[in-house]
C-alpha cells in the first residue's frame, strides 16, 4: 500500500492522490479527460472536475433523499430512531439560526441545514481510507479519483460564493442599492474619509467568502494530505498507529468545519438583514 | 488547484439542494415538530388541570366524609335519646298497668270476701234457727220466723 498502486515513489503516490478527474477542452478544442496533470492545467476555466461533482451531488442527494424520506412519514407520536438523530439536527441548526439570525426569512434555516449536512457528508468522504476507491476506480480505468469534495478549493469556493452572492443579493433588497451602497462608503470613518472607508469595507466584504471557503478548503485538504502522508511513508503495518488517532481527532475537525460554515453564513446573512 | 467550472457547478447544485430543501424537507419536519411541541404543553396543561381537579375532589372527599360522620354522630345521639324516652315510656306504662292489676285483683278479692261473708251470714242464721228449733223443741211457724230471721240476718 506504502507505494501506492499507481507510481513507484512516494511523490508520485502523493500527487496522484492530489489531482481531480478533470473533463474539459483541451488546447487543441476537442473535449475529453485529462490524461495527466499538465493536460488538466492546460483546459484552464472550461474543464469541469468529474470526481467532485460526482462525490458532492452524490451526498446532497443522500442528504436530500434521507431527510425527504423521514419528513414524508413522519410521526409525532412514535418517531423511529433516525427520525429522532434528523429531528435533533434539525433543531439545533433551527436553534442556531433563531439565536443568531433575527430577521423573518424563510430561507435561512433551510439554507443552513442544507450546507451542515452536505458539508458534513462531503468531510466524512475524508473518513473512508484513502485507498479505497481512488485505487477500485483505477481498476476500473479512471485515473484519478479525490472523493473528498470539500477538499477541492472549487467546491468551497462555489458554496462561498453562493453565500456572497445572498449576502450582496439581500443587502440590496432590504437596503436599496443607495442603502447599501452607503453602508460601504461611510463607515468607519464618516462621510470625510470616503475613499478609506470604501477600502476598508471592500475588503472586508470580500474576505467574507474567502476566508469562509479557505478555512474549509484548508482543514480538509491538510486532514486529507496527512492521511496521504501516513499511508505513502509508514510500512502497512504500523500506518493504524497513526491514521486512527487522526482520524478519531478528524471526527470531530469535519463536523466542526461543517457548524462553522453554516454558522458563518447565517451570521454574514444576518449581517445583511441589518440595517444601521 | 485549477479554479474552472466546478465551482459554477457547486454553486448552482448548493442553490437546487437549498430549494428543495426548503420546500419538500423543511417545513413537513418543522411542522412535526412544532405540533409535537404543542402536543406536548397541551398535554401538561391538561396533566395540571387534573391534578387541581384532584386536589378539589379529594377537599371534596374530606368535607363529604366529616359531614357524614357527623350526621351520623348526630343520628346516634337522637337514637339513644328516642331508645331512652321509649324505656321510660315503656316504664311507666309497665308501673300503671300492674297497678291497674293490683286494683283488680284487690277488688276482685273484696268482692268474694263479701261474698264470703253474706253466704256465712245465711248460713249462721240457718244455724241459728235450727239451734233455735232445737231449744224450743217443737215446730215454729216457720213463715212468722222467717221474717224475724231476715230482719235478723240483715242485722248481722
Amino acid at each position: 500500500m506504502a507505494a501506492g498502486s499507481t507510481s513507484g515513489t512516494p511523490a508520485g503516490y502523493i500527487q496522484h492522490h492530489l489531482y481531480n478527474l478533470t473533463y474539459g477542452r483541451h488546447p487543441d478544442g476537442s473535449w475529453g479527460l485529462a490524461r495527466s496533470h499538465h493536460e488538466a492545467a492546460d483546459m484552464g476555466f472550461m474543464a469541469i472536475h468529474v470526481d467532485t461533482m460526482f462525490w458532492s451531488l452524490a451526498m446532497g442527494a443522500l442528504f436530500l433523499w434521507l431527510f425527504r424520506r423521514v419528513a414524508v412519514s413522519i410521526s409525532i407520536e412514535s418517531p423511529s430512531r433516525l427520525q429522532s438523530c434528523i429531528e435533533a439536527i434539525v433543531e439545533m441548526v433551527d436553534k442556531s439560526v433563531k439565536e443568531t439570525f433575527h430577521g423573518s426569512n424563510p430561507l435561512i434555516a433551510p439554507l443552513a441545514l442544507t450546507l451542515f449536512v452536505w458539508i458534513f457528508l462531503m468531510n466524512f468522504m475524508d473518513l473512508i481510507p484513502v485507498d479505497f476507491i481512488p485505487h477500485a476506480t483505477f481498476l476500473a480505468g479512471i485515473p484519478y479519483m479525490k472523493v473528498v469534495p470539500t477538499a477541492d478549493v472549487n467546491a468551497t469556493f462555489g458554496m462561498a460564493f453562493a453565500v456572497f452572492f445572498l449576502m450582496i443579493y439581500y443587502s440590496i433588497k432590504i437596503k436599496g442599492l443607495g442603502g447599501f451602497g452607503a453602508e460601504l462608503a461611510f463607515h468607519p470613518f464618516g462621510k470625510a474619509l470616503l475613499p478609506v472607508n470604501l477600502v476598508l469595507e471592500l475588503v472586508s466584504l470580500f474576505a467574507k467568502p474567502l476566508s469562509l471557503s479557505l478555512r474549509l478548503f484548508g482543514n480538509l485538504f491538510a486532514g486529507e494530505l496527512i492521511f496521504i502522508l501516513i499511508a505513502a511513508l509508514i510500512p502497512f503495518w504500523l500506518q493504524w498507529a497513526l491514521s486512527v488517532p487522526w482520524a478519531i481527532f478528524h471526527i470531530l475537525v469535519i463536523t466542526l468545519q461543517a457548524y462553522i460554515f453554516m454558522m458563518l453564513t447565517i451570521v454574514y446573512l444576518s449581517m445583511s438583514h441589518q440595517t444601521h | 488547484m485549477n479554479i474552472n467550472l466546478t465551482l459554477l457547478g457547486q454553486a448552482i447544485s448548493l442553490f437546487i439542494f437549498v430549494w428543495f430543501c426548503m420546500k419538500y424537507v423543511w417545513p413537513p419536519i418543522m411542522n412535526a415538530l412544532q405540533e409535537r411541541e404543542k402536543r406536548i404543553a397541551d398535554g401538561l396543561a391538561a396533566a395540571e388541570a387534573g391534578q387541581s381537579k384532584l386536589m378539589e375532589a379529594d377537599q371534596r372527599l374530606t368535607d363529604l366524609v366529616s359531614e357524614g360522620k357527623q350526621q351520623a354522630s348526630e343520628i346516634i345521639a337522637q337514637a339513644q335519646k328516642r331508645g331512652d324516652e321509649i324505656m321510660d315510656e315503656a316504664k311507666n306504662a309497665a308501673k300503671l298497668e300492674g297497678k291497674r292489676l293490683v286494683d283488680a285483683a284487690r277488688a276482685e278479692i273484696d268482692r268474694e270476701r263479701m261474698q264470703a261473708r253474706d253466704q256465712l251470714k245465711n248460713e249462721v242464721a240457718v244455724l241459728a234457727l235450727a239451734g233455735a228449733e232445737q231449744v224450743l223443741m217443737r215446730e215454729v211457724d216457720k213463715n212468722a220466723h222467717d221474717e224475724v230471721l231476715a230482719k235478723l240476718s240483715a242485722g248481722l
